[in-house]
């Protein structure tokens, strides 16, 4: 089993978490058009990278920041989405 | 006796012909450059030589011939799709498969077992009616049978999963098969350089160059190689060669898992599968249970393995099929899915000239792999993209075009 250290709440395994997918900010959704919008929801380079991501601690309901490589699988850094969707993607 | 046999014991190993003959150096220069040894670069370069004419054509692998997604799967084919796309596309698929142990001369162990999806839900149920009308609509052998029908045919199966999901019906698909997947890309690998195809592993793709927005040529760890036409092949790879050019494409690699139990007798006719309890399940001609799952939870660029997987899936396995708590693991292993929202794959041109995707085979590759080496073949060599495959085009997305097709996904992902 992995483990996770997690500033606020310690150390935790992995399986108590949940995958959130890639953090992207999201186009203004009345004034944007088709494409930027496929863009947005579709495009993307996903090759092997360190990219941020959302991830959901299921016990304690909070949204975490991994910074993880897609490569090795090593968490480089963790942080606390407190902020705020709007503000953090 | 076969004359073959008697002929071989009276002369020394070294006088036998390999089945693969001696690697021909590489040259500076190919018409086509197909990257990617597997099963699906391999069709294509049999069908480019065989029905096209062109033989001046170089596979390029970076590992050995059949060693990613080919020999990582679990073998099933079949064609009980959810849409009209990809329904007309797979039974394609099926048909080619059904000849190709006589095209070969080569025994791919093709078996058709039939092959259940069991629904435990009244979602689930559904949408087997679903996919069977639309199945029988092409006239595909398909349709959803009851739970008594079932339990005649899959006797040792608990139909009512320990009491927890009971099964309420299943898409019964007679014509689903297993083959060995190795046969596959050897019997094409083969038969391709037996019209002049040469196929050089241990060779690696770097770089992807191209002059005013057509293709010239690949970077390799073995030196240059000119040619106006390049394929990628590549499935998990595909965002790593998309990258070099610059493309962007909706795919995502998660690691997929399987693995195999010991051998037993055989026992098990058909093929089993479960989409809400995230299994399927058939027993190989060597009589492992031959089981897999969804993919991983998150992204990943890897092979490796992992407990969680195994304890997961034999946890619902048992519920299925109790015996299997007796029976050990033998091995198990894991390949690179490049996964696309609409679960269909992502094939034919490209926005750069000369440069052809076949990628997006996230968990349904090995059973396209005929249909989608002859559909690339038609593409390349006549530069019209096949009928078939029109729909799976890179660009269906920016048009919000897509082929919804996680439904008849072998489990819920």
């Amino acid at each position: 089993m992995k483990f996770i250290d997690c500033p606020p709440i310690g150390r935790r395994a992995l399986s108590e978490f949940v995958y959130g997918g890639l953090v992207k900010h999201e186009p203004d959704h009345e004034n944007v058009s088709e494409s930027v919008w496929a863009e947005h929801v579709f495009y993307r380079h996903s090759h092997p990278q360190i990219q941020k991501e959302w991830w959901y601690h299921r016990p304690t309901g909070m949204w975490f920041f991994f910074e993880r490589d897609t490569l090795t699988d090593v968490i480089h850094h963790v942080s606390v989405a407190t902020k705020g969707y709007a503000n953090e993607a | 006796m076969p004359l073959r046999l008697l002929k071989y014991a009276w002369k020394s190993p070294e006088e036998e012909l390999r089945f693969f003959p001696q690697e021909k150096p590489l040259e500076k220069e190919y018409d086509v450059v197909i990257i990617g040894g597997g099963g699906h670069g391999m069709a294509c370069a049999y069908y480019l030589a065989k029905e096209h004419g062109i033989t001046n054509v170089a596979v390029l692998e970076q590992g050995y011939i059949g060693g990613g997604n080919t020999g990582r799967n679990t073998t099933i084919v079949r064609s009980n799709y959810l849409t009209s796309e990809g329904v007309k596309f797979y039974d394609e698929s099926l048909k080619l498969f059904d000849d190709l142990s006589e095209d070969f001369d080569l025994n791919i162990f093709y078996s058709t077992r039939g092959h259940y999806t069991m629904a435990h839900t009244d979602s689930a149920m559904r949408t087997m009616r679903w996919r069977a009308e639309v199945n029988k609509h092409h006239g595909i052998d398909s349709e959803v049978v009851d739970v008594e029908t079932i339990q005649k045919d899959i006797p040792y199966m608990d139909v009512e999963c320990n009491g927890q999901h009971p099964v309420m019906g299943a898409l019964y698909h007679a014509p689903g098969s297993v083959a060995r997947h190795d046969a596959v890309a050897w019997g094409y690998a083969r038969g391709a350089q037996m019209r002049g195809v040469e196929i050089h592993q241990k060779t690696q793709v770097t770089d992807i160059k191209t002059a005013s927005g057509k293709v010239v040529g690949v970077e390799t760890n073995r030196g240059f190689i000119k040619a106006k036409k390049v394929i990628s092949m590549v499935a998990g790879s595909s965002p790593r060669i998309t990258n070099m050019l610059d493309i962007k494409t909706p795919i995502e690699v998660f690691p997929l898992q399987s693995c195999v139990t010991e051998p037993v007798k055989p026992f098990m006719n058909t093929i089993v599968v479960s989409g809400s309890l995230h299994v399927y399940v058939s027993q190989s001609s060597r009589g492992e249970l031959v089981m897999g799952a969804s993919v991983d939870p998150a992204e990943l660029h890897s092979t490796r393995s992992t407990l969680d997987f195994v304890e997961g899936l034999t946890d619902q396995m048992m519920d299925l099929f109790p015996f299997t708590s007796r029976l050990k693991i033998m091995r198990q292993w894991a390949g690179m899915s490049d996964i696309t929202p609409d679960f269909a794959p992502i094939m034919g041109k490209t926005q750069i000239d000369g440069f052809y995707l076949d990628s997006g085979w996230g968990t349904w590759g090995f059973k396209a792999t005929p249909i989608s080496g002859k559909t690339m073949a038609y593409t390349v060599a006549t530069d019209t993209t096949h009928e078939l495959i029109k729909p799976f085009s890179l660009d269906r997305f920016e048009r919000f075009n897509l082929v919804g097709e996680k439904g008849a996904a072998s489990v819920g992902h």
